[in-house]
């Protein structure tokens, strides 16, 4: 056989070879875009309202850690849960959790709730690729698990450390969370709640009442009032973040 | 000059077939590695929830950064009129596409759902950094592709030099990409940083050319073709520069960092702590990935030692992969500020230094990358005219005379 045909062979081998290539990259792509773009149920979600939190840290004991139990027991991680028995604590979800700040110059800690703070410019939502991290109308922040690759830039992104990801088979579910391994979460406020009209778990299980959930939109909610009238900050309100979540008292 | 030949090589050896039988080894072992990850999930791993970057972020970062620079010498060959280096333009392109489809098969499989990719191709979200980088990782397998095209086909080479220009230009806006993805990142301390684009750009350059030797070396010497000191000599001075370039960017980083208040502790950690990261930033990246290949690259009695050059540049890669652990590793170790000038606890491991510790499986996935990058060279000179049959001076040496050899 002599070079050129050998060459020749070669062309005709690449030609085909980008050809087939092309078109198995489009041909997939027109099969699985119908079955990508199926849209979130929860579509009645409004921009009229944005839903948040007011947590009064004055009125949290720093042994108490009630709302994060409630969490745990209605998403079903931690200690609501049976799953995750393979993962090392540090690998371990935590959807909320209680964290001691401490003042480095006069030595007075505060004990307060730390979870998703619902950002109105979330940096996750910003970094996803694939839109599966996102942000609905009323400012709720969560993840589609059925659109996320497990990527965790998100959880790189969070200033507020919010997110885990599932690092093994989960079994144990309740109906209204659904989880799952090689994907990313973060508390969803309760979006199950707040759909029927209902709290969050955690606002409705501190024994201080020290979780307001309200509409910061509605003047004329607690939440909006109260606001209005009293000093609150943002953690890292320094990022501009814009976050659904604030304290008092820190 | 004469004009250059360039050949396949032979690829009949038992060395040859040994080697890429070495090479299937450590590719079979790196999918294996991915299949057990995913099997199991990542539980098997040293990556947790506040270390979620690992071992395999790190190989597949640097082979992406790797990627870009292997580019360059094809860059100045078309782009910058320097011909002495067209010669070697065609290794250029095609290392340059097989770090990246190394790096990028890092990358992929150690997603959560490395099935779900073709969502990732689907729903892109064009604020996501990430999902730019699909679009100009993928865009520069076609660009290389072309370039490479009109190399190789005598009637496409009055096109050569626009296609070099664009691959460039592309080249350098994806480098851009892969620094933004920490360079964007405001929530972390040891990130969040304009000039994080700009310093991979010229680790780029260092590390591409440092494994572009390489890769040159071992194919001359084990191909049994002349490589003459010529483009020893100009692949050496052409490392130092490229360290030094590095080297500035990350020195200015570091400076900048320092003199802002708010930085200091997280510079105290990398630069001055007593921990894994600042002994490989100034024993792996500083002292042997820079000073010590600046010093072989330029110092008289290293010139043209090809044994000293590829010692050179094997640090250099070294202390580049150091430098990437540092930056991925460490700047995920050190805590997050809540609460800035407050010190924080949780049992989340707030306001704790993150311990990692890499597995097995994570670092044999990332050799894998390097497995697949190799193989697709060690393939691809065989099967295609990427390498000239001969680099000795009479040939590529403009300057050279008969009786000065």
């Amino acid at each position: 056989m002599s070079d050129n045909q050998i060459d020749s062979y070669k062309r005709r081998f690449l030609g085909q070879s980008a050809a087939i290539a092309g078109a198995a990259t489009l041909g997939g792509g027109l099969v699985l875009t119908s079955v990508a773009r199926a849209r979130p149920a929860d579509q009645a979600a409004s921009s009229a309202n944005r839903w948040g939190l007011l947590i009064d840290t004055s009125k949290c004991a720093s042994d108490c850690d009630e709302c994060v139990k409630a969490c745990e027991m209605e998403h079903g991680w931690g200690r609501g849960s049976t799953d995750e028995q393979h993962s090392r604590p540090e690998q371990k979800a935590q959807w909320m959790r209680k964290v001691t700040v401490r003042d480095r110059a006069t030595g007075h800690e505060t004990s307060l709730p730390m979870m998703c703070q619902h950002c109105a410019y979330p940096p996750c939502v910003d970094v996803c690729p694939t839109g599966a991290s996102m942000k609905r109308d009323d400012g709720i922040v969560l993840v589609d698990k059925h659109r996320c690759i497990g990527c965790r830039y998100c959880m790189m992104a969070c200033p507020y450390k919010a997110r885990s990801f599932i690092h093994e088979d989960l079994h144990d579910q309740k109906t209204e969370s659904p989880r799952g391994k090689g994907t990313v979460e973060s508390c969803n406020l309760c979006v199950n709640r707040v759909d029927r009209g209902e709290n969050p778990a955690c606002a409705d299980a501190c024994p201080e009442k020290a979780i307001l959930f309200g509409d910061l939109k509605d003047a004329n909610s607690d939440i909006a009032r109260r606001l209005a009238s009293e000093p609150s900050t943002e953690i890292r309100g320094d990022l501009r973040l814009d976050l659904g979540v604030r304290y008092q008292n820190i | 000059m004469k004009p250059t030949t360039f050949r396949e090589i032979s690829g009949n050896s038992t060395g040859y077939w040994a080697l890429l039988g070495l090479l299937g080894l450590i590719i079979a072992a790196g999918l294996g590695a991915a299949w057990y990850m995913e099997h199991n999930g990542h539980w098997v791993t040293g990556m947790n929830n506040q270390i979620v970057w690992g071992m395999p972020h790190v190989f597949a970062v640097f082979l992406i950064v790797a990627a870009s620079g292997a580019l360059n010498v094809a860059s100045m060959a078309s782009v910058f009129g320097r011909t002495a280096l067209k010669p070697l333009s065609r290794l250029s392109g095609l290392l340059a596409i097989a770090l990246l489809a190394g790096g990028l098969m890092v990358l992929v499989l150690d997603l959560g759902h490395p099935d779900r990719l073709i969502m990732a191709m689907m729903n892109l979200n064009f604020m996501s950094i990430f999902a730019w980088n699909i679009i100009l990782y993928n865009g520069f397998f076609v660009i290389v592709a072309v370039y490479l095209w009109t190399m190789m086909e005598k009637r496409a080479n009055r096109y050569t030099k626009t296609a070099g220009m664009f691959a460039f230009i592309w080249r350098l806006v994806l480098t851009t990409g892969t620094g933004s993805i920490f360079g964007f990142l405001v929530a972390r301390q040891a990130y969040d940083a304009a000039i994080m684009a700009p310093m991979f750009i010229a680790l780029s350059f260092s590390f591409g050319l440092a494994i572009f030797m390489l890769v040159l070396f071992a194919s001359y010497r084990w191909g049994g073709r002349p490589l003459g000191d010529y483009m020893i000599i100009r692949m050496q001075r052409l490392l130092g520069l490229f360290v030094v370039a590095a080297l500035f960017f990350v020195v200015v980083y570091h400076l900048t960092n320092l003199y802002a208040a708010e930085h200091r502790d997280v510079e105290h950690f990398m630069l001055d702590g007593n921990n894994v990261y600042s002994g490989l930033f100034w024993v792996g990246y500083i002292l042997l990935g820079s000073l010590v290949p600046m010093a072989i690259a330029w110092l008289s009695p290293f010139r043209a030692s090809i044994g000293w050059i590829t010692t050179a540049a094997v640090l250099v890669v070294a202390g580049g992969m150091a430098m990437i652990y540092v930056i991925i590793i460490g700047g995920q170790a050190y805590p997050l500020q809540l609460f800035p000038g407050k010190d924080v606890s949780s049992s989340f491991f707030d306001g704790v230094v993150n311990p990692y510790s890499p597995t097995l499986a994570e670092t044999l996935l990332g050799i894998g990358g390097i497995g697949i990058t190799l193989a697709i060279v060690v393939v691809g000179i065989r099967l295609l005219k990427f390498l000239p049959l001969s680099l000795e001076d009479a040939r590529v040496d403009p300057h050279y005379k008969a009786d000065e050899a």
